[in-house]
C-alpha cells in the first residue's frame, strides 16, 4: 500500500510548487496510473515516492511506513523503479542486469539467477536465449520486457514505472500493457505508474490520479474518472470519446444479460415468433444439440410462416466472445449493420446477446444512479 | 565573483608570482638578456623551419587526403588510413634519424624529416573529415544535380572542413614540438641553445632556449585554435 | 638491391641484440612507469571534474597547454629546477615528463567518457538503490572504460617518443641509439636506434588495442 499525506515539493529558484498537498492512496495489489499533461507534477510526485526527489512537505508512507525513516537507498532496493528509456546497462548481461538488486542485496547467485530465468519464462522470453545476451541484441519491446523484470526481480511490494512503454511502437506497446497485465495478476504489486495517454491509463488503471499544474484533480476508477469527469479540465483531458472509452471498461461477458431466450431447429416458427414477441426481440439465435449457435431468424421475415426453424434461418454473418470489450462490439455491429450480436464462448455454445440498446442503457446507469 | 572564480584567479596570480621569482633567481632573466641576440636569430631560424614545413604539409596534405577519398581510390581508403595510423605512431626523434641517414645533414632533411611528421595527421584527418559526411548529404547534392567537383567543394569541403583543421593543429603541435630537435641534423632554430645548455650543463642557455621554446609552441596552438574558430563557419563548427 | 650500408646496419642489429634488449627493457621502464603513475591520478581527476563543467574546462585547459610545450623544452625547463634534488638529469625528470604529457590524455578521455555516459542510465542505477560507489564500479567506469584505455594507449604511444629524447638527458632508452647515431654520424646506430623505437610504439599500441578489446564488455562492442 502507498499513501501520500499533503506531499508538496517546491524546487529551488522557484516559488510555484511542483506539487502542491497532494493525498492519495493506492491499495495494495492495484495499480494506480498518474495522468496528466507534461509538466503537471505527476513524474516530480512518483520521483518522491523512491525519494530521486525529496518532498519539501508532506510524507509518504509504503505499507504504514514513512518512507523518510529509511535510509534513501535501502527504500530504493525495496521499491522496483522502471523508466521510459529502459535503462538497460549495456555492459551487463540479460541476467546480470535481472539479477543486480538481488546480488546487492546478498541473495543466494544460484536462487536469484533461478528467479532471472523464471521471470524471462513468464515474460514469454526464452531463458536458454536471452540470458546471456546483451541489451543491445535485444529489441526495444524486448528490453522493456527486461526492464520491467529487473524491477521486479527482488520481489518488492511497490513499483513505480515512469511512462514505461512511451518509447515502445504502438502494437508492441498494445502487446507489453497485456502482458504486464497478466504477470500483475500474479505478482500482485502495488503501482504507480506515470503516462501521459488517456488511453493507456484507462486500460491499465484500477484508479487514475489526475494532475493539474501540481494538484491532484480527480481520484477515481477509468469507468468514473471518464462518466464523471470532476471539471472541464479533466473531460477536456480525457476527451470528447471519453463515452466511447468507457466501452473499453466493460467485457461482453458483464454485458450480456443471463438466460437469453434460444430456439432449436426443430422448434416451429410460431414458437419463435412466440418467445421473441415475449422478450421484445426483432432476432432470435438458433442452437444445436449441445448449444452451440447456428444460425437465427427474424421477426419481420417469419412472422405469419409455417414451418421449423430449421427450415428458414439463416447464418450468423459474425459472432463475439465474451472477453471482448463492449467497444470492439460495437464496432463489429455498425461493420455488419447490425443492432445485435450472438456472443459464443471458445466452444461456439451461444452465452446471450448484445445490444446496442442494452449497452445504451449499461452507459446511461451511472447517471441514472446519480 | 563566486569561491571558485576567485581560487582560479588567486592561483594564477601566485603561479605568475612564483615562474617570476623562478626566473630571476634561476638566472633565466639575465641569462636570456645575454643570449638575446642568439633568441632573436634562432627563433626567427625556428619559426621559418615550423612555417615552411607546415606550409608544404598542409599543402601536400589536403589535396592528397581529398584524393584518396576520390571514388577512384576509394577501395585503398581503409588500408591508407591505416597505415597512416601505424605511421603517426612513429617517433618524430625516429622520423628525424632516418631523415638524415637518407639525406644527411643540414637544412634540407630538417625540412624534409618536419614535413613527413606533420603530413599524417593533415591527410588523415582530411580523410576522416570528407568519409564523415552524412551520405545523406551528399546524395541530397547529387540529386539536386551537382557535378563530383561541385559536390566536393560545396558539400564535402566544407562540411570536412573543422576536422580538416583539427588536423592541422595537431599537425603543427607536433612539427613545432619536433622544430628544437631540428638542430640534432643540422636544421639550427632554438634547440641550439637547449641542447648546448645541456652538453655544458649552463642552465642559462638552456632555459634561453627553452623558455622561448614552449612560449611559441604555445602561441602557435593557439593563433591555429583561434584561425578555426573563425576560420570555421558556424553551421559546421562545433566550438561556436 | 641490398647495399653494403644495409648490410652494415643488418650486422649490428645481430651483433648487438642483448644491448638492443636492454635500452628497450630501460625505454619500457621510464614509460611504463610513468604513464601507470598517470592512470592513478588522470583517472581520479577525470572523474571528479566530469561532475564539474568550469573546473573541468580549467584542468583540461592546463593539461592541453602542458602538452603543447616540447619535450626538450620541458626537459631544458625540469633540470635546473629538479638539479635543486640532484636529480637535473637521468631517469626522474623523463618520467616525470611522461607523467605530465599523460595528462592530457587521460584526463580528457576519462572525462568525456563519464560525461557522455547516458543520463537514464544513472537514474536507473539510482533508481534501483545503487549507492554512488556501486554506481561507479557497476555502470559508469566499466562503460567508460573502453575510452580510457584509448586515452592510455596515446599516452602510451606518444611517450614512447618522448623517452626516446630523454636520452639527451642521459635517461638511456633506445633513444641513446640515436644520439650516439648522430653525434658519431654512423647510420647503423642511427637507424636500429629509429627502427627500435617506431617498432616498439606500434607494437605498443597494438599491444594496448588488444588490452582495450579485452577489458571492453561485449555488450559494448559495436
Amino acid at each position: 500500500m502507498i499513501r501520500l499525506e499533503q506531499v508538496s515539493k517546491t524546487f529551488p529558484s522557484t516559488t510555484v510548487p511542483a506539487v502542491d498537498r497532494v493525498t492519495l492512496e493506492v491499495p495494495e495489489g492495484e495499480i494506480c496510473v498518474l495522468l496528466g499533461p507534461s509538466g503537471c507534477g505527476k513524474t516530480t510526485t512518483m520521483k518522491m515516492v523512491n525519494r530521486l526527489i525529496e518532498p519539501s512537505s508532506g510524507e509518504i508512507f509504503i505499507n504504514g511506513r514513512s518512507t523518510a525513516s529509511y535510509d534513501p537507498v535501502e527504500l530504493r532496493r525495496a521499491i522496483g523503479y522502471v523508466i521510459q528509456q529502459i535503462g538497460l546497462f549495456p555492459n551487463k548481461t540479460v541476467e546480470q542486469n535481472i539479477c543486480l538488486v538481488p546480488d546487492i542485496l546478498g541473495w543466494d547467485a544460484a536462487k536469484s539467477r533461478a528467479r532471472a530465468a523464471e521471470l524471462l519464462e513468464m515474460a514469454g522470453l526464452e531463458p536458454a536465449t536471452f540470458l546471456r545476451r546483451y541489451p543491445k541484441e535485444l529489441s526495444g519491446g524486448q528490453q522493456q520486457r527486461v526492464g520491467v523484470l529487473r524491477a521486479i526481480a527482488a520481489d518488492p511490494p511497490v513499483l513505480l514505472m515512469d511512462e514505461p512503454f512511451g518509447a515502445i511502437d504502438p502494437i508492441n506497446r498494445t502487446s507489453i500493457q497485456d502482458e504486464f497485465l497478466r504477470m500483475q495478476k500474479q505478482i500482485k504489486k502495488t503501482v504507480l505508474f506515470v503516462s501521459h495517454d488517456i488511453d493507456e491509463a484507462v486500460k491499465m488503471a484500477d484508479r487514475i490520479a489526475i494532475f493539474r499544474e501540481g494538484r491532484l484533480v480527480q481520484y477515481d476508477t477509468p469507468d468514473n474518472i471518464l462518466a464523471h469527469p470532476a471539471d472541464n479540465f479533466v473531460s477536456d483531458f480525457v476527451g470528447g470519446d471519453r463515452t466511447l472509452k468507457r466501452l473499453q471498461l466493460i467485457t461482453v461477458g458483464d454485458a450480456i444479460q443471463p438466460d437469453a431466450p434460444r430456439v432449436r431447429a426443430e422448434d416451429s416458427l410460431e414458437r419463435a415468433v412466440q418467445l421473441m414477441e415475449q422478450h421484445g426481440h426483432q432476432s432470435i439465435v438458433m442452437v444445436g444439440p449441445r448449444g452451440r449457435a447456428r444460425g437465427y431468424v427474424e421477426l419481420a421475415q417469419v412472422r405469419g410462416l409455417k414451418g421449423t426453424v430449421g427450415k428458414n434461418y439463416e447464418a450468423l454473418p459474425t459472432t463475439i466472445r465474451p472477453n471482448e470489450n463492449l467497444r470492439t462490439a460495437v464496432s463489429t455491429m455498425f461493420r455488419h449493420d447490425m443492432s445485435w450480436l450472438a456472443c459464443v464462448d471458445e466452444n461456439g455454445v451461444f452465452k446471450g446477446y448484445v445490444t446496442l440498446r442494452s449497452v445504451r442503457s449499461l452507459l446511461a446507469e451511472t447517471y441514472r444512479d446519480a | 565573483m563566486d569561491g571558485f572564480a576567485r581560487f582560479w584567479r588567486n592561483g594564477l596570480m601566485l603561479a605568475v608570482f612564483v615562474l617570476g621569482a623562478w626566473a630571476w633567481a634561476s638566472g633565466l632573466l639575465p641569462a636570456m638578456a645575454d643570449n638575446w641576440d642568439d633568441i632573436t636569430y634562432l627563433g626567427q631560424q625556428h619559426v621559418q623551419l615550423a612555417a615552411l614545413s607546415g606550409a608544404i604539409a598542409i599543402i601536400v596534405g589536403v589535396p592528397l587526403g581529398v584524393v584518396l577519398t576520390r571514388p577512384r581510390f576509394a577501395r585503398f581508403g581503409d588500408v591508407a588510413l591505416q597505415v597512416l595510423n601505424i605511421g603517426a605512431t612513429i617517433p618524430t626523434l625516429a622520423v628525424l634519424a632516418l631523415s638524415m641517414s637518407l639525406l644527411g645533414i643540414g637544412d634540407t632533411p630538417a625540412l624534409f624529416g618536419l614535413f613527413v611528421a606533420s603530413l599524417l595527421p593533415i591527410v588523415a584527418n582530411t580523410m576522416a573529415g570528407i568519409r564523415a559526411v552524412p551520405p545523406h548529404l551528399r546524395e541530397a547534392a547529387r540529386g539536386m544535380g551537382l557535378a563530383p567537383r561541385q559536390v566536393l567543394w560545396q558539400v564535402e569541403l566544407p562540411n570536412a572542413l573543422f576536422v580538416i583543421f583539427a588536423g592541422i593543429r595537431t599537425a603543427m603541435a607536433i612539427n613545432v614540438g619536433t622544430v628544437p630537435l631540428a638542430y640534432l641534423i643540422g636544421g639550427g632554430g632554438l634547440g641550439e641553445l637547449i641542447f648546448t645548455g645541456i652538453d655544458l650543463n649552463d642552465f642559462g642557455t638552456m632555459l634561453s632556449g627553452a623558455v622561448p621554446t614552449a612560449i611559441l609552441a604555445i602561441l602557435v596552438d593557439l593563433l591555429i585554435a583561434q584561425l578555426q574558430f573563425w576560420l570555421v563557419p558556424r553551421g559546421v563548427n562545433p566550438l561556436r | 638491391m641490398v647495399s653494403s650500408i644495409d648490410m652494415d646496419i643488418l650486422q649490428y642489429i645481430l651483433s648487438n641484440g642483448p644491448l638492443i634488449a636492454s635500452r628497450t627493457g630501460e625505454h619500457i621502464a621510464i614509460v611504463a612507469v610513468a604513464v601507470g603513475v598517470a592512470v592513478l591520478t588522470g583517472v581520479p581527476i577525470g572523474i571528479a571534474i566530469s561532475q564539474h563543467k568550469r573546473s573541468a574546462d580549467a584542468v583540461l585547459y592546463a593539461a592541453s597547454m602542458m602538452i603543447t610545450v616540447p619535450s626538450i623544452a620541458l626537459f631544458g625547463i625540469m633540470i635546473p629546477v629538479l638539479s635543486l634534488i640532484g636529480q637535473g638529469i637521468g631517469y626522474l625528470p623523463a618520467v616525470i615528463a611522461v607523467l605530465l604529457y599523460s595528462q592530457l590524455p587521460i584526463i580528457r578521455n576519462t572525462y568525456s567518457a563519464m560525461s557522455n555516459i547516458d543520463p537514464a542510465l544513472r537514474e536507473a542505477a539510482r533508481g534501483m538503490g545503487l549507492t554512488s560507489l556501486q554506481r561507479l564500479w557497476q555502470v559508469e567506469l566499466p562503460i567508460a572504460l573502453p575510452v580510457i584505455m584509448a586515452g592510455v594507449r596515446q599516452a602510451m604511444v606518444m611517450n614512447i617518443g618522448v623517452a626516446a629524447i630523454a636520452a639527451y638527458i642521459g635517461a638511456g632508452g633506445l633513444g641513446a641509439f640515436i644520439t650516439r647515431g648522430i653525434s658519431q654520424t654512423d647510420p647503423r646506430q642511427l637507424v636500429t636506434g629509429a627502427l627500435a623505437v617506431s617498432i616498439l610504439a606500434v607494437l605498443a599500441d597494438f599491444a594496448l588495442l588488444g588490452l582495450q578489446r579485452l577489458v571492453t564488455s561485449p555488450g559494448l562492442r559495436q
